[in-house]
């Protein structure tokens, strides 16, 4: 499904402003507003729930990385959903939704136009009966954007440095992301041409994983992670408790994410696909993190929480593209796929030597492509090529982008810490804080 | 008197503890160590990724005794500590040249 674009927003405004100007004086009936109000219900429910993810990322990447770099990479994961909330705003917003303002028409909307909300007390008549209010939207799509900078951190945790992170977040959110997502959601050329991506497996997801990919292969693996004779170190994460807590909350998050998609609360239909929506969602979750238990259990002998966590994950990423149109056993299916490929594609990554710390290019590139490819079995407006097509525009652009861009700021500002830093932990050498002053170091 | 140094498996550390304490023996110093014997280390995998756990994890008991008792003691760690399995470690036995009780001053067999 498209989002709505603005042109089509203000058209409809204008076709139905003479009848409800006739009747200004009388109190809209609920058949006029009701749409409006279901609406924007749901997108600040949901976008409450998005937002939350933003604390399932923290929680997963904090108990995912070693003790000594945990104060680091909570100030990164705060620090970057404010960076993209300020940048969404001024520049990200109305370059990813257009309306009739494109600067070249299907590929790049406006630069340095700067959200402006509804009025105080909007009246009926002047408000996007049709859809929902500009805060609400607003606020539930900017949610999404501070998820793919969430994706670059986890990857490219313990060894890079605040700044230059942060200036790649920066302008990820606020230029990279809506340019490439006004393809689709904007109704740039890619929805044009038919791709669909209801909720965001390649939009959101991928396109978070393709910086991120970009990011490890200029940042380089951690110091000792690979041994020369190419054997690869484990570094276990501090604390799988809070892991754990951080994918729970990233799957409520993602009933939001998903649900909220829909787009529209005003009709039986839609209210009824949006808890259609999340029963998927969760059923696909289920499944990732079932065959991933299986599947460490045969291939090690042992089950591996980690890749569990990472298996429910990757199963919310596969069912993102189509949460709506697949039955129950569908989502089943499509999500457990997932599950194998982020245990197939875990220790793929660390035989190429590149180092993700989290798991963020499995479950967020990987499985993304996978569910963006599903898309094609139970949606037949969707056709493979189509699919292909835009998961490649996405990986070009995004790849190709972050690529120079983390060369550039390598060469500029250098995006590594020291050696000793790296092995004192960032928590010291870059902030002089610990996460755990009172716990000895083991 | 005798110093006995015992490396035992974390897991029989409360056993031990209390089949000493039922043999009369009323201190003992405890801490965690890491190490490798013949036990040798073993592999874990993380993510996919097979290591080596080079360095085993064990408690280490230091128990100052009479001359007489030591005998004693020995048997009962060596037969509370046992699984049969390898890694169930080793106990050492040294003299003490000379014991005193902070608290009261008293030396060597009083101050055990």
């Amino acid at each position: 499904m498209n989002r709505i674009t603005k042109t089509g927003l203000a058209a409809a405004a204008l076709t139905a402003l003479p009848t409800l100007a006739l009747a200004q004086d009388a109190t809209p009936s609920f058949d006029e507003i009701g749409p409006y109000i279901m609406t924007t219900l749901l997108f600040c429910m949901a976008g409450f729930l998005v937002f939350f993810m933003a604390a399932g990322f923290a929680m997963l990447e904090g108990g995912l990385v070693r003790s000594k770099n945990v104060t680091m990479q909570m100030t990164k994961n705060i620090a970057l959903y404010s960076f993209a909330a300020i940048m969404y705003w001024l520049i990200g917003f109305n370059l990813m939704y257009p309306g009739d303002g494109w600067m070249v028409a299907g590929w790049v909307g406006p630069f340095f136009s700067t959200t402006v909300l509804d009025p105080v007390g909007v009246a009926a008549a002047d408000a996007a009966l049709d859809y929902a209010s500009i805060g609400s939207d607003f606020f539930f799509q900017l949610v999404f954007v501070a998820a793919t900078a969430s994706i670059v951190s986890g990857a490219l945790a313990e060894r890079i440095k605040l700044w230059p992170f942060l200036i790649f977040v920066i302008l990820l959110t606020g230029v990279m992301y809506p340019i490439s997502g006004s393809w689709q959601w904007g109704g740039g050329w890619l929805s044009e041409a038919g791709f669909s991506d209801f909720a965001g497996s390649t939009v959101v997801h991928s396109v978070g994983g393709w910086a991120a990919l970009a990011g490890a292969i200029v940042l380089g693996p951690r110091l000792g992670k690979y041994s020369k004779d190419g054997k690869v170190n484990p570094m276990p994460g501090s604390n799988l408790a809070l892991a754990t807590l951080g994918t729970f909350i990233l799957w409520l998050g993602w009933f939001g994410f998903n649900g909220g998609s829909q787009l529209a609360m005003g009709t039986v239909g839609d209210v009824s696909d949006v808890s259609r929506i999340f029963a998927n969602t969760n059923m696909a979750a289920a499944a990732g993190a079932v065959t991933a238990l299986i599947l460490t259990q045969v291939l090690y002998k042992k089950p591996d929480l980690t890749m569990v966590l990472n298996g429910a994950l990757a199963g919310l990423v596969s069912i993102t593209a189509e949460p709506l149109a697949p039955s129950l056993f569908g989502a089943l299916w499509i999500g457990a796929i997932g599950g194998v490929i982020v245990v197939f594609t875990v220790p793929l990554l660390d035989k190429l030597k590149i180092d993700d710390v989290v798991g963020a290019i499995p479950v967020h590139l990987f499985a993304g492509i996978w569910g963006t490819i599903a898309v094609i079995f139970y949606n037949s407006d969707a056709s493979l090529g189509t699919q292909l097509m835009g998961i490649i525009a996405y990986g070009v652009f995004t790849f190709v982008g972050s690529l120079i861009l983390w060369f550039i700021l390598k060469a500029v500002m250098g995006i590594r810490v020291s050696e000793e830093a790296e092995i004192n932990g960032l928590d010291m050498a870059e902030l002089g804080m610990e996460a755990y002053p009172e716990f000895s170091k083991g | 008197m005798k110093l006995i140094i015992a490396t035992i498996k974390p897991f029989k550390l409360e056993e031990v503890r209390e089949a000493l304490t039922e043999i009369g023996v009323r201190g003992m110093m405890v801490t965690e160590i890491k190490g490798f014997g013949s036990q040798s280390g073993h592999t874990e995998i993380y993510r996919g990724a097979e290591y080596a756990v080079n360095f085993v994890p064990k408690v280490k008991l230091e128990i100052a005794v009479s001359a007489s008792m030591a005998d004693q003691v020995i048997e009962t760690i060596t037969n509370t500590a046992r699984t049969g399995k390898i890694g169930d470690g080793k106990i050492f036995v040294l003299d003490i040249q000379q014991a005193v009780r902070v608290r009261t001053g008293e030396t060597n067999e009083d101050a055990l």
